[in-house]
Protein backbone atom coordinates (compact mmCIF):
# COMPACT_ATOMS: atom_id res chain seq x y z
CA UNK A 1 0.00 0.00 0.00
CA UNK A 2 2.99 2.25 0.68
CA UNK A 3 4.08 1.98 -2.20
CA UNK A 4 0.79 2.60 -4.30
CA UNK A 5 0.59 5.39 -2.20
CA UNK A 6 4.09 6.85 -2.28
CA UNK A 7 3.92 6.32 -6.20
CA UNK A 8 0.73 8.27 -6.93
CA UNK A 9 1.57 11.01 -4.67
CA UNK A 10 4.55 11.95 -6.99
CA UNK A 11 2.23 11.05 -10.25
CA UNK A 12 0.30 14.07 -8.72
CA UNK A 13 2.84 16.17 -8.32
CA UNK A 14 4.34 15.75 -11.69
CA UNK A 15 1.71 15.60 -13.39
CA UNK A 16 -0.98 18.00 -12.39
CA UNK A 17 -0.42 20.87 -14.38
CA UNK A 18 -0.57 18.43 -17.57
CA UNK A 19 -3.70 16.83 -16.75
CA UNK A 20 -5.60 20.38 -15.51
CA UNK A 21 -4.32 22.05 -19.19
CA UNK A 22 -6.05 19.35 -20.77
CA UNK A 23 -9.17 19.04 -18.69
CA UNK A 24 -9.34 23.15 -18.91
CA UNK A 25 -9.33 22.64 -22.32
CA UNK A 26 -12.05 19.99 -22.65
CA UNK A 27 -14.27 21.36 -20.76
CA UNK A 28 -13.96 25.44 -21.24
CA UNK A 29 -13.28 26.79 -17.55
CA UNK A 30 -11.39 26.08 -14.75
CA UNK A 31 -14.34 25.05 -12.36
CA UNK A 32 -15.23 22.00 -14.31
CA UNK A 33 -11.77 21.58 -15.30
CA UNK A 34 -10.96 21.40 -11.65
CA UNK A 35 -13.38 19.12 -10.64
CA UNK A 36 -12.19 17.40 -13.99
CA UNK A 37 -8.75 16.85 -12.86
CA UNK A 38 -9.55 15.46 -9.42
CA UNK A 39 -11.57 13.09 -10.68
CA UNK A 40 -8.74 11.76 -13.14
CA UNK A 41 -6.74 11.52 -10.20
CA UNK A 42 -9.17 9.68 -7.85
CA UNK A 43 -9.56 7.04 -10.88
CA UNK A 44 -6.49 6.89 -11.35
CA UNK A 45 -5.47 6.49 -7.69
CA UNK A 46 -8.03 3.54 -7.63
CA UNK A 47 -7.36 1.81 -10.64
CA UNK A 48 -3.40 1.71 -9.47
CA UNK A 49 -4.53 -0.02 -6.11
CA UNK A 50 -6.16 -2.83 -8.39
CA UNK A 51 -3.12 -3.17 -10.69
CA UNK A 52 -0.23 -5.82 -10.22
CA UNK A 53 3.56 -4.51 -10.01
CA UNK A 54 4.16 -5.64 -13.32
CA UNK A 55 1.36 -3.50 -14.94
CA UNK A 56 2.32 -0.78 -12.56
CA UNK A 57 5.92 -0.74 -13.74
CA UNK A 58 4.91 -1.14 -17.63
CA UNK A 59 2.63 1.98 -17.37
CA UNK A 60 3.04 4.67 -19.51
CA UNK A 61 2.10 7.51 -17.16
CA UNK A 62 1.02 10.34 -19.50
CA UNK A 63 -1.57 8.35 -22.16
CA UNK A 64 -2.68 6.53 -19.34
CA UNK A 65 -3.71 9.60 -17.16
CA UNK A 66 -4.54 11.21 -20.51
CA UNK A 67 -6.92 8.43 -21.18
CA UNK A 68 -8.39 8.47 -18.17
CA UNK A 69 -8.94 12.43 -18.67
CA UNK A 70 -11.03 11.80 -21.75
CA UNK A 71 -13.12 8.96 -20.14
CA UNK A 72 -14.13 11.30 -17.10
CA UNK A 73 -14.78 13.95 -19.65
CA UNK A 74 -17.10 11.25 -21.56
CA UNK A 75 -19.20 10.35 -18.73
CA UNK A 76 -20.13 13.92 -17.86
CA UNK A 77 -20.88 14.84 -21.00
CA UNK A 78 -23.29 11.91 -20.58
CA UNK A 79 -24.54 13.30 -17.78
CA UNK A 80 -22.49 10.84 -15.22
CA UNK A 81 -21.27 13.10 -12.82
CA UNK A 82 -19.60 11.23 -10.30
CA UNK A 83 -20.11 12.16 -6.91
CA UNK A 84 -17.68 12.86 -4.68
CA UNK A 85 -17.05 13.42 -1.37
CA UNK A 86 -15.82 16.24 0.08
CA UNK A 87 -13.72 15.10 3.28
CA UNK A 88 -12.68 18.23 4.50
CA UNK A 89 -15.95 20.05 3.73
CA UNK A 90 -14.47 22.89 2.13
CA UNK A 91 -14.96 24.80 -1.06
CA UNK A 92 -11.97 24.44 -3.41
CA UNK A 93 -10.79 27.83 -3.55
CA UNK A 94 -10.57 29.14 -7.41
CA UNK A 95 -8.26 32.19 -6.66
CA UNK A 96 -6.03 33.10 -10.19
CA UNK A 97 -2.79 30.74 -10.41
CA UNK A 98 0.53 32.63 -10.67
CA UNK A 99 0.94 31.93 -14.03
CA UNK A 100 -2.19 34.51 -14.89
CA UNK A 101 -1.44 37.57 -16.25
CA UNK A 102 -4.91 39.10 -16.72
CA UNK A 103 -5.02 39.58 -20.23
CA UNK A 104 -3.16 36.12 -21.48
CA UNK A 105 -5.10 34.22 -18.64
CA UNK A 106 -8.72 35.69 -20.69
CA UNK A 107 -7.78 34.62 -24.09
CA UNK A 108 -6.77 31.16 -22.46
CA UNK A 109 -9.59 30.96 -21.16
CA UNK A 110 -11.33 32.20 -23.92
CA UNK A 111 -9.39 29.68 -26.42
CA UNK A 112 -10.23 27.08 -23.82
CA UNK A 113 -14.17 27.81 -24.45
CA UNK A 114 -13.88 27.59 -28.35
CA UNK A 115 -12.09 24.29 -27.73
CA UNK A 116 -14.38 23.43 -25.45
CA UNK A 117 -16.93 23.71 -27.92
CA UNK A 118 -15.90 21.63 -30.24
CA UNK A 119 -18.00 18.13 -30.80
CA UNK A 120 -15.86 15.54 -28.81
CA UNK A 121 -14.27 13.25 -31.07
CA UNK A 122 -12.24 16.62 -32.55
CA UNK A 123 -11.99 18.19 -29.17
CA UNK A 124 -10.19 14.88 -27.62
CA UNK A 125 -8.02 14.55 -30.56
CA UNK A 126 -6.99 18.47 -30.83
CA UNK A 127 -6.59 18.54 -27.03
CA UNK A 128 -4.18 15.82 -27.01
CA UNK A 129 -2.36 16.58 -29.93
CA UNK A 130 -1.54 20.50 -29.91
CA UNK A 131 -2.84 21.35 -26.66
CA UNK A 132 -0.83 18.54 -24.58
CA UNK A 133 1.63 17.97 -27.46
CA UNK A 134 1.44 14.02 -27.61
CA UNK A 135 2.70 12.31 -30.63
CA UNK A 136 -0.03 11.02 -33.29
CA UNK A 137 0.82 7.51 -31.81
CA UNK A 138 0.35 8.79 -28.33
CA UNK A 139 -2.73 10.34 -28.87
CA UNK A 140 -4.18 7.65 -30.65
CA UNK A 141 -3.11 5.05 -27.40
CA UNK A 142 -5.01 7.39 -24.87
CA UNK A 143 -7.53 7.62 -27.17
CA UNK A 144 -8.16 3.88 -28.24
CA UNK A 145 -8.47 5.09 -31.94
CA UNK A 146 -6.49 4.36 -34.97
CA UNK A 147 -3.63 6.67 -36.10
CA UNK A 148 -5.57 7.98 -39.21
CA UNK A 149 -8.76 8.76 -37.35
CA UNK A 150 -6.99 10.82 -35.34
CA UNK A 151 -5.03 12.35 -37.71
CA UNK A 152 -8.16 12.91 -39.31
CA UNK A 153 -9.94 14.30 -36.63
CA UNK A 154 -7.20 16.82 -35.35
CA UNK A 155 -7.36 18.36 -39.29
CA UNK A 156 -11.02 18.69 -38.82
CA UNK A 157 -11.04 20.15 -35.54
CA UNK A 158 -8.22 22.72 -36.15
CA UNK A 159 -10.44 23.95 -39.11
CA UNK A 160 -13.51 24.70 -37.23
CA UNK A 161 -11.69 26.60 -34.76
CA UNK A 162 -10.56 28.68 -37.23
CA UNK A 163 -13.84 28.82 -38.66
CA UNK A 164 -13.54 27.16 -41.51
CA UNK A 165 -15.82 24.51 -41.60
CA UNK A 166 -16.95 24.09 -45.40
CA UNK A 167 -15.25 20.12 -45.37
CA UNK A 168 -17.21 19.33 -41.70
CA UNK A 169 -18.72 16.24 -41.95
CA UNK A 170 -20.09 16.08 -38.41
CA UNK A 171 -24.01 17.79 -38.00
CA UNK B 1 -2.20 28.31 -38.74
CA UNK B 2 0.78 28.71 -37.16
CA UNK B 3 -0.82 31.15 -34.32
CA UNK B 4 -3.53 28.89 -34.08
CA UNK B 5 -1.64 25.94 -32.95
CA UNK B 6 0.82 28.41 -30.66
CA UNK B 7 -1.68 29.42 -28.94
CA UNK B 8 -3.10 25.64 -27.81
CA UNK B 9 0.38 25.22 -27.06
CA UNK B 10 -0.10 27.94 -24.70
CA UNK B 11 -3.16 26.73 -23.66
CA UNK B 12 -1.18 23.25 -22.54
CA UNK B 13 1.16 25.72 -20.47
CA UNK B 14 -1.26 26.81 -17.81
CA UNK B 15 -0.58 25.63 -14.19
CA UNK B 16 -3.20 24.14 -12.27
CA UNK B 17 -4.38 25.85 -9.47
CA UNK B 18 -2.43 26.13 -6.02
CA UNK B 19 -3.23 23.60 -3.65
CA UNK B 20 -4.95 21.29 -6.34
CA UNK B 21 -2.62 18.34 -5.07
CA UNK B 22 -3.12 18.80 -1.72
CA UNK B 23 -7.04 18.73 -2.32
CA UNK B 24 -6.44 15.79 -4.55
CA UNK B 25 -4.49 14.11 -1.74
CA UNK B 26 -6.78 14.86 0.78
CA UNK B 27 -9.61 13.48 -0.81
CA UNK B 28 -8.54 10.42 -0.83
CA UNK B 29 -7.03 10.61 2.73
CA UNK B 30 -3.12 10.94 1.92
CA UNK B 31 -2.86 14.53 2.36
CA UNK B 32 -2.55 15.66 6.23
CA UNK B 33 -4.72 18.21 7.92
CA UNK B 34 -4.41 19.80 10.90
CA UNK B 35 -6.21 21.99 13.46
CA UNK B 36 -4.81 24.42 16.99
CA UNK B 37 -6.61 22.47 19.91
CA UNK B 38 -5.86 23.56 23.61
CA UNK B 39 -4.76 21.44 26.01
CA UNK B 40 -2.98 21.64 29.61
CA UNK B 41 0.41 22.41 28.08
CA UNK B 42 -1.46 25.19 26.11
CA UNK B 43 -2.07 25.25 21.99
CA UNK B 44 -1.22 21.87 20.56
CA UNK B 45 -0.62 21.56 17.00
CA UNK B 46 -2.73 18.09 15.82
CA UNK B 47 -2.17 16.79 11.93
CA UNK B 48 -4.29 13.86 11.33
CA UNK B 49 -5.17 12.12 7.71
CA UNK B 50 -6.99 8.76 6.95
CA UNK B 51 -4.73 6.55 8.89
CA UNK B 52 -5.15 8.66 12.35
CA UNK B 53 -3.47 11.07 14.20
CA UNK B 54 -0.27 11.77 12.51
CA UNK B 55 1.87 14.16 14.68
CA UNK B 56 1.18 16.72 17.06
CA UNK B 57 3.49 19.54 18.58
CA UNK B 58 3.15 22.69 19.97
CA UNK B 59 4.24 25.45 18.00
CA UNK B 60 4.08 29.33 18.54
CA UNK B 61 1.98 29.53 15.26
CA UNK B 62 0.14 27.40 12.83
CA UNK B 63 3.33 29.02 10.14
CA UNK B 64 5.77 27.07 12.50
CA UNK B 65 4.26 24.06 12.60
CA UNK B 66 3.50 23.76 8.93
CA UNK B 67 7.11 24.25 8.47
CA UNK B 68 8.09 21.51 11.39
CA UNK B 69 5.74 19.02 9.78
CA UNK B 70 7.22 19.55 6.40
CA UNK B 71 10.26 19.29 7.52
CA UNK B 72 10.17 16.30 9.71
CA UNK B 73 7.39 14.34 8.71
CA UNK B 74 8.05 15.04 4.87
CA UNK B 75 4.82 15.78 3.79
CA UNK B 76 2.23 18.67 3.07
CA UNK B 77 -0.23 19.43 5.65
CA UNK B 78 -3.22 21.56 5.27
CA UNK B 79 -5.49 24.08 7.87
CA UNK B 80 -8.67 21.68 8.13
CA UNK B 81 -11.52 22.30 10.50
CA UNK B 82 -10.91 19.80 13.78
CA UNK B 83 -13.47 17.16 13.92
CA UNK B 84 -16.22 18.25 16.40
CA UNK B 85 -15.36 14.94 18.33
CA UNK B 86 -11.69 15.16 18.36
CA UNK B 87 -11.87 17.01 21.74
CA UNK B 88 -13.64 13.87 23.50
CA UNK B 89 -11.58 11.56 21.50
CA UNK B 90 -8.40 12.45 22.60
CA UNK B 91 -9.94 12.73 26.61
CA UNK B 92 -10.80 9.43 26.16
CA UNK B 93 -7.88 8.26 24.88
CA UNK B 94 -5.76 9.91 27.19
CA UNK B 95 -8.28 8.34 29.90
CA UNK B 96 -7.56 4.91 28.35
CA UNK B 97 -11.63 4.52 27.52
CA UNK B 98 -11.14 4.69 23.85
CA UNK B 99 -8.24 3.98 21.71
CA UNK B 100 -7.56 6.59 19.02
CA UNK B 101 -5.60 6.01 15.67
CA UNK B 102 -1.68 6.90 14.92
CA UNK B 103 -0.27 7.25 12.01
CA UNK B 104 2.91 6.05 12.79
CA UNK B 105 4.56 5.61 9.58
CA UNK B 106 7.74 6.36 8.94
CA UNK B 107 9.05 5.17 12.53
CA UNK B 108 10.80 2.03 12.90
CA UNK B 109 9.23 -1.35 13.95
CA UNK B 110 11.75 -0.67 17.65
CA UNK B 111 9.91 2.89 18.07
CA UNK B 112 6.34 1.84 17.09
CA UNK B 113 6.58 -1.16 19.38
CA UNK B 114 7.73 1.38 22.41
CA UNK B 115 5.01 4.10 21.75
CA UNK B 116 2.41 1.23 21.33
CA UNK B 117 4.28 -0.18 24.95
CA UNK B 118 3.82 3.13 26.36
CA UNK B 119 0.20 3.79 25.27
CA UNK B 120 -0.85 1.24 27.95
CA UNK B 121 0.47 2.90 30.85
CA UNK B 122 -2.47 4.24 32.62
CA UNK B 123 -3.44 7.28 33.28
CA UNK B 124 -1.94 8.81 37.03
CA UNK B 125 0.37 5.96 36.49
CA UNK B 126 4.02 6.10 35.31
CA UNK B 127 6.60 3.28 34.66
CA UNK B 128 10.71 3.19 34.22
CA UNK B 129 11.84 3.54 30.83
CA UNK B 130 13.55 -0.53 31.72
CA UNK B 131 9.45 -1.63 32.09
CA UNK B 132 8.86 -0.54 28.36
CA UNK B 133 12.43 -2.02 27.17
CA UNK B 134 11.69 -5.88 28.75
CA UNK B 135 7.62 -5.21 28.06
CA UNK B 136 8.38 -5.22 24.53
CA UNK B 137 11.09 -7.92 24.80
CA UNK B 138 14.17 -5.83 24.30
CA UNK B 139 15.23 -5.88 28.12
CA UNK B 140 18.85 -4.34 27.10
CA UNK B 141 17.53 -1.38 25.13
CA UNK B 142 16.73 1.23 27.76
CA UNK B 143 18.70 3.71 26.13
CA UNK B 144 17.45 3.06 22.81
CA UNK B 145 13.88 3.33 24.31
CA UNK B 146 14.83 6.77 25.46
CA UNK B 147 15.58 7.96 21.83
CA UNK B 148 12.34 6.35 20.44
CA UNK B 149 10.02 8.09 23.19
CA UNK B 150 12.39 11.42 22.84
CA UNK B 151 11.54 11.25 19.41
CA UNK B 152 7.65 10.66 19.82
CA UNK B 153 5.91 12.03 16.80
CA UNK B 154 2.84 12.31 19.05
CA UNK B 155 3.73 13.80 22.35
CA UNK B 156 0.68 14.30 25.06
CA UNK B 157 -1.23 11.67 22.88
CA UNK B 158 1.21 8.90 23.07
CA UNK B 159 1.69 9.99 26.87
CA UNK B 160 5.75 9.21 26.62
CA UNK B 161 5.08 11.53 30.02
CA UNK B 162 4.31 8.54 31.83
CA UNK B 163 7.62 7.13 31.33
CA UNK B 164 10.18 8.13 33.79
CA UNK B 165 13.77 7.76 35.61
CA UNK B 166 13.88 4.91 37.84
CA UNK B 167 16.25 7.66 40.49
CA UNK B 168 13.67 10.11 40.78
CA UNK B 169 14.72 12.44 38.06
CA UNK B 170 12.09 13.10 36.00
CA UNK B 171 14.00 12.44 32.52
CA UNK B 172 13.44 14.85 29.26
CA UNK B 173 10.24 15.26 27.91
CA UNK B 174 9.84 16.33 23.82
CA UNK B 175 6.68 17.90 24.52
CA UNK B 176 8.01 20.99 26.45
CA UNK B 177 10.81 19.59 28.99
CA UNK B 178 10.98 18.37 32.44
CA UNK B 179 8.77 20.91 33.15
CA UNK B 180 6.08 19.98 31.29
CA UNK B 181 6.26 16.79 32.12
CA UNK B 182 6.22 17.02 36.18
CA UNK B 183 3.11 19.47 35.14
CA UNK B 184 0.64 16.65 32.99
CA UNK B 185 2.25 13.98 35.74
CA UNK B 186 0.89 15.95 38.59
CA UNK B 187 -2.28 16.89 36.62
CA UNK B 188 -3.12 13.25 35.76
CA UNK B 189 -3.12 12.59 39.55
CA UNK B 190 0.76 10.99 40.10
CA UNK B 191 2.18 11.74 43.41
CA UNK B 192 4.82 12.71 42.12
CA UNK B 193 6.62 14.63 45.01
CA UNK B 194 6.37 10.87 47.15
CA UNK B 195 7.30 8.90 44.18
CA UNK B 196 10.70 10.98 43.78
CA UNK B 197 11.31 11.31 47.46
CA UNK B 198 11.42 7.20 47.51
CA UNK B 199 13.10 6.72 44.49
CA UNK B 200 15.95 9.07 45.74
CA UNK B 201 16.24 7.05 48.54
CA UNK B 202 16.53 3.81 46.41
CA UNK B 203 12.93 2.07 46.68
CA UNK B 204 11.31 1.30 43.56
CA UNK B 205 8.59 -1.08 44.26
CA UNK B 206 6.26 -0.55 47.21
CA UNK B 207 4.59 -3.95 48.79
CA UNK B 208 1.12 -4.57 50.12
CA UNK B 209 1.38 -6.23 53.47
CA UNK B 210 -2.25 -7.86 53.50
CA UNK B 211 -1.74 -8.78 49.55
CA UNK B 212 1.85 -10.11 49.56
CA UNK B 213 1.88 -8.50 46.61
CA UNK B 214 4.91 -5.56 44.88
CA UNK B 215 3.82 -3.01 42.49
CA UNK B 216 5.19 0.06 40.86
CA UNK B 217 4.51 2.87 43.30
CA UNK B 218 2.23 4.33 40.81
CA UNK B 219 0.06 1.16 40.31
CA UNK B 220 -3.65 1.31 40.97
CA UNK B 221 -3.93 -1.98 42.15
CA UNK B 222 -1.58 -0.63 45.35
CA UNK B 223 -3.83 3.06 45.56
CA UNK B 224 -6.40 1.98 48.09
CA UNK B 225 -3.90 0.01 50.65
CA UNK B 226 -3.76 1.61 54.17
CA UNK B 227 -0.66 3.43 54.23
CA UNK B 228 0.63 1.32 57.69
CA UNK B 229 -0.10 -1.83 54.97
CA UNK B 230 2.70 -0.21 52.94
CA UNK B 231 6.27 -1.60 52.73
CA UNK B 232 8.66 0.13 50.27
CA UNK B 233 10.98 -2.29 48.29
CA UNK B 234 14.65 -1.50 46.97
CA UNK B 235 14.35 -4.60 44.49
CA UNK B 236 12.85 -7.82 42.90
CA UNK B 237 15.15 -10.40 44.92
CA UNK B 238 14.43 -8.55 48.25
CA UNK B 239 10.82 -8.36 47.38
CA UNK B 240 10.75 -11.76 46.97
CA UNK B 241 12.56 -12.78 49.47
CA UNK B 242 10.31 -11.19 51.52
CA UNK B 243 7.65 -12.74 50.41
CA UNK B 244 5.94 -10.70 48.11
CA UNK B 245 5.08 -11.90 44.55
CA UNK B 246 4.81 -9.17 41.73
CA UNK B 247 1.76 -7.92 40.73
CA UNK B 248 0.15 -9.09 37.47
CA UNK B 249 -1.08 -5.49 36.41
CA UNK B 250 1.42 -3.67 36.47
CA UNK B 251 4.38 -6.18 36.10
CA UNK B 252 7.38 -4.91 38.19
CA UNK B 253 8.70 -8.32 37.30
CA UNK B 254 8.18 -11.41 35.15
CA UNK B 255 5.80 -13.40 37.24
CA UNK B 256 7.27 -16.19 38.15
Amino acid sequence: MQGVDGLFERMVHEHKDRVFAASLAMTGNRHDAEDVAQDTFIRAYRALATYSPERIRDLKERPWLHRITVNVVRNRVRGVKPQLVELNGRESDHSPGPEAKAMERMQIDELATRVADLPIRYREAVVLRHVRDLSYAEVAEALGQPVGTVKANVHRGLKLLRGDDHDRVDN
Amino acid sequence: MIALTTDLNKLGAVKAPPGFADRVLAQLGMADSYAPFETVLGTVYVAWNRLGVSAAARSNSAQEFVDWFHKDVGRQVMAAEAAPDLARKIKDELNGKRRMRFDLRGLTPFEQAVLRKTRQIPRGEVRPYGWVAREIGRPAAVRAVGTALANNPIPYFIPCHRVVRTDGEIGNYGGGGPEAKRAILILEGVRLKRLQDMARGGFRYQGVRTTKIFCYPTCYTGRHALEKNIVWLHDEASARAAGFRPCKVCRPAVVA
